[in-house]
């Protein structure tokens, strides 16, 4: 019998003009033991159909029509009261951020106790017992002693697990994940995925998890349901579903996810979601501003040289030097980036590789090593001059679209300012004929420049951050987890434009990621970096084929298999 | 947390020998101080003779030195127009101030909170929308002008409470005396305090129910109700908890401004109170009461601060202990 049965579910939120229908007319239902995956972009409606089943829709959202049963009894049309007491004692869940959803200010014990006694007939002590034994069921070493602790003393990874405690105090017959794993990094992304798996089949619990990543779909569900627009799309075993794809949205969707197992020379696009958008005019880079002085000082040897770069940051201030305490971000790191190719940095968060990113801008001074640029040490730049002329020949695309543009300014300023400040065109005219190419040439159109950044997806605004980033001509382009708040499709999109501009105008790149399937697709050699050290340094093939460093083959291990995923569209290169 | 109040202390001590240079400043150069306490027909010779008495003519770090190690000891000189230590003076108006400024940081609190936490919990009803309706006249309308308005209405035309004083006192101890023991003197203190006490009482609804807002819309508070914690436990353990760091700091601060500037609220009342003398000491040029006045303003904000900074580490675990 099924735990959960879903039956023609319609969520909307009526808004001022118009009613927004975020689920459309929806049916799946889960069994006990089983994992169903619910996986989609984003406005998909798959979180709300999580929030449906455990009654916390935010307002004004409300089931419009459809059925929801827990067991046969129907749930949805509860009083606000019934529901409540079916949260916790018969649905657990577990959310995406383990560092905010547990309260800062009680102890992690504190927070087991009051949910065990919300919903058991328990007194304190043996609500205390239980949450000890709790803690040891998610794997948290000396549950004892870290009970007592605070939510900010553990790691990300050990947060989860207690989230996933509290998920299961009063043992639940249903858990809804919503993205459990997608904060974390992949070493403890798989270890969360193996327990949950594990819990579910020990203790017979259906599970619901929503995500959008294909490879942890891959790796636990039993079902997948792919949702499009608040629609159900496609719905089956998830080797059927993600093996043999029926529908175009799940296929092109399929398509879109960078393997770690091939390299291909392009994705294929998918037009699906948001128009990829094609450049109106050709521009000829030979003739064109953005082709122009590109004749750089011709280098011999690699363009970029890191010799025993160091950086630490003071972790405790002290007038006594010795008393002063430090983090050492990055140790020792030594690679070349050759003119021409891309070079990728991979390693989990705190690895250090954003540190180097912002050491070779300068927006960091190291604290030791070199750093040569062509034949210019960059660490050793004092005249002012000499930095912006080595600034207007590096640019730096960030990672948070939202952020990293001044939302008080038109698109088309943005763009503008660089080329100004560095004074790389005459007069305002030419300025904003090049803005315009420029705009074009990222697939945004012209009338993109007189809007705002708010106007626009996270996509496109990478894709004006990658203009602004040409506008001062660069010569070397670094990249920091350029596509990691993005969605599969629209990050394809990005990787594909970014390696078109690379090849038209010989850009050397610098490719950080903390996702090795990407960072195949982009780089040409590759180094692997843990606690501030470069571990290994490889081609790309050989990294992925043949990996050196312990450390380096851990990861690759741990990732999530796609080998079940489709291959339709696909050529390899 | 030993490391840290050490170095609160010894920041606050930097504080308050700034402040007290500038009383010493004002004492020793706003006029001569000897010129004030004389009369006219004091001749040089006696002027001269009292300047190097009081020790005017000594290099002024040595004078400053003395004024810092005098006032540690609540010594701040002979008021010019009572003629009296101006610490005796103190002592004997500060128990009226403080009843007052405690009486009316209580009210503040006990209504402005459980307002503060409807309104955030209740944001489209009715009676929230009042409430802000309500503190928004309380922190437009002047202090002094509430007060008129009070003893128009309870005084003059309901004739329920008295308009000024204290009323009858008591005294306890050798020097402190209280109004709280007898009817005359609490009901006495009910308008100043309500006066007083508006205004903080409506910016701290006004804090607690924003900061309700933006606590409620947090991760932990949905995982809280996700886990099918009764309202009750929501709101007071998990939410109202996490909304007091900011509401602490700005209750300290409005504290200390309620004990410091009581000043209008006890001329409007004829309040006996610290603030009323500190205004006649400004209208007769009483340097020795202004300075001592400023002195222990700064004292208590300084104080109070450094409490707030203490309170921090029993209400925010983040702050005990370093990071494994």
């Amino acid at each position: 019998m099924n735990v959960l049965d879903i039956k023609n579910l319609t969520v909307e939120f009526p808004g001022r003009k118009s009613v927004f229908v975020a689920v459309d007319d929806v049916d799946m239902s889960v069994e006990a033991g089983k994992i169903l995956g619910v996986v989609g972009e984003s406005g998909a409606g798959k979180s709300t159909v999580g929030n449906a089943v455990i009654g916390l829709l935010q307002e004004p959202g409300h089931i419009a029509g459809g059925e929801i049963f827990l067991h046969g009894k129907r749930i949805d049309q509860l009083p606000y009261k019934d529901k409540r007491l079916l949260r916790g004692r018969k649905i657990g869940m577990i959310f995406q951020d383990p560092l905010t959803s547990l309260d800062p200010l009680q102890t992690v014990e504190s927070q087991l106790v009051e949910t065990i006694r919300t919903h058991m007939p328990f007194s304190g002590n043996e609500a205390r017992k239980r949450a000890v034994e709790l803690i040891d069921a998610v794997g948290i070493p000396d549950p004892e002693e870290r009970i007592k602790q605070y939510p900010h003393q553990f790691s990300g990874g050990m947060r989860q697990r207690v989230v996933i405690a509290l998920a299961l105090c009063a043992e639940p017959e249903l858990v809804i994940a919503d993205e459990p794993t997608t904060a974390l990094d992949v070493s403890i992304q798989a270890q969360i995925l193996e327990l949950m798996k594990k819990l579910c089949e020990e203790r017979n619990v259906a599970m619901l998890v929503i995500t959008h990543d294909m490879g942890v779909i891959a790796d636990i569900t039993d079902h997948v349901a792919v949702m499009y627009h608040g629609e159900l799309v496609e719905y089956g075993e998830t080797t059927q579903v993600l093996g043999a794809p029926k529908h175009p949205y799940t296929q092109s969707l399929i398509s879109a996810v960078p393997r770690p197992d091939i390299r291909v020379e392009r994705f294929p696009v998918v037009n699906y979601i948001e128009k990829a958008g094609t450049p109106q005019k050709q521009i000829d880079i030979s003739t064109h501003w953005l082709g122009k002085s590109r004749d750089y000082e011709k280098v011999e040897g690699p363009l970029v040289q890191i010799r025993g770069l160091d950086m630490r940051f003071e972790t405790r201030g002290s007038i006594f030097p010795s008393r002063r305490k430090y983090f050492q971000a990055v140790k020792k790191v030594s690679f070349d980036i050759q003119e021409g190719e891309t070079f990728g940095l991979v390693g989990e968060s705190g690895s250090g590789k954003s540190t180097i990113a912002r050491l070779v801008t300068g927006l960091y001074q190291p604290s030791g090593g070199s750093i040569l640029f062509g034949k210019t040490e960059l660490t050793s730049l004092k005249n002012r001059k000499d930095v912006l002329a080595m600034r207007r020949q590096m640019q730096m695309i960030f990672q948070d679209p939202y952020s990293s543009l001044n939302a008080r300014m038109r698109v088309r300023d943005i763009i503008a300012e660089p080329i100004k400040f560095h004074k790389l065109a005459s007069g305002n005219s030419e300025v904003r004929q090049i803005v315009d190419d420029l705009l074009d040439h990222v697939g945004l159109g012209v009338a993109a420049g007189q809007k705002f950044p708010h106007e626009f997806s996270g996509g496109q605004r990478q894709r004006i951050s990658i203009a602004r980033a040409l506008a001062t001509r660069p010569r070397f382009l670094i990249c920091d987890e350029p596509t990691s708040a993005l969605d599969v499709s629209i990050q394809a999109q990005i990787l594909n434009l970014l390696k078109d501009l690379q090849e038209e105008l010989g850009l050397t790149m610098l490719f950080i990621s903390h996702d090795l399937a990407v960072i195949r697709q982009m780089c040409n050699r590759i180094g692997v970096m843990r606690h501030g050290e470069l571990c290994e340094v490889s081609g790309c093939d050989q990294l992925f084929e043949a990996p050196q460093h312990a450390y380096t083959r851990e990861l690759l291990e741990l990732m999530p298999s796609m080998e079940l995923l489709s291959r339709a569209n696909l050529e390899s290169a | 947390m030993i490391g840290f109040a050490t170095r609160r202390l010894l920041q606050a001590m930097i504080v308050m020998l700034v402040v007290a240079l500038l009383a010493f400043t004002m004492f020793r150069f706003v006029g001569d101080p000897v010129n004030q306490m004389v009369g006219i027909e004091t001749s040089i010779e006696e002027r001269e003779a009292l300047r190097e008495r009081l020790g005017l003519n000594d290099p002024i770090p040595v004078q400053f030195f003395r004024f810092v190690t005098q006032a540690a000891q609540f010594n701040f000189g002979t008021s010019y127009q009572f003629r009296q230590p101006v610490s005796d003076l103190f002592a004997k108006r500060i128990p009226a101030t403080l009843e007052l400024s405690f009486t009316s940081a209580l009210f503040a609190l006990v209504v402005g909170i459980p307002m503060g936490i409807y309104a955030g919990l209740n944001r489209e009803s009715a009676v929230s929308k009042l409430f802000l309706s309500v503190s928004l006249i309380g922190i437009s309308l002047p202090t002094f002008f509430i007060g008129i308005l009070l003893i128009f209405l309870f005084s003059v035309t309901l004739q329920w409470l008295p308009s000024f004083g204290r009323g009858e006192v008591v005294p306890v101890g050798s020097w402190w005396t209280t109004g709280f023991l007898t009817v005359s003197g609490l009901k006495a203190l009910i308008l100043p305090s309500i006066t007083l006490g508006l205004y903080q009482m409506t910016l701290i609804m006004r804090l607690i129910r924003a900061e309700m807002l933006e606590v409620i819309r947090t991760d932990y508070i949905k995982f809280a109700r996700a886990r099918g914690l009764p309202d009750r436990l929501v709101n007071f353990r998990h939410a109202l908890k996490n909304t007091l760091v900011p509401v602490i700091t700005i209750t300290g601060l409005q504290l200390g401004a309620i004990i410091a500037f009581a000043t209008i609220t006890e001329t409007v009342f004829q309040w006996p109170g610290m603030g009323l003398m500190f205004l006649q000491a400004v209208q007769n040029v009483d340097i020795p009461i202004m300075s001592a006045y400023l002195l222990l303003t700064a004292f208590l904000f300084v104080a109070i601060n450094f409490i707030v900074d203490i309170l921090y580490f029993f209400i925010d675990p983040r702050l005990r202990v370093g990071r494994p």
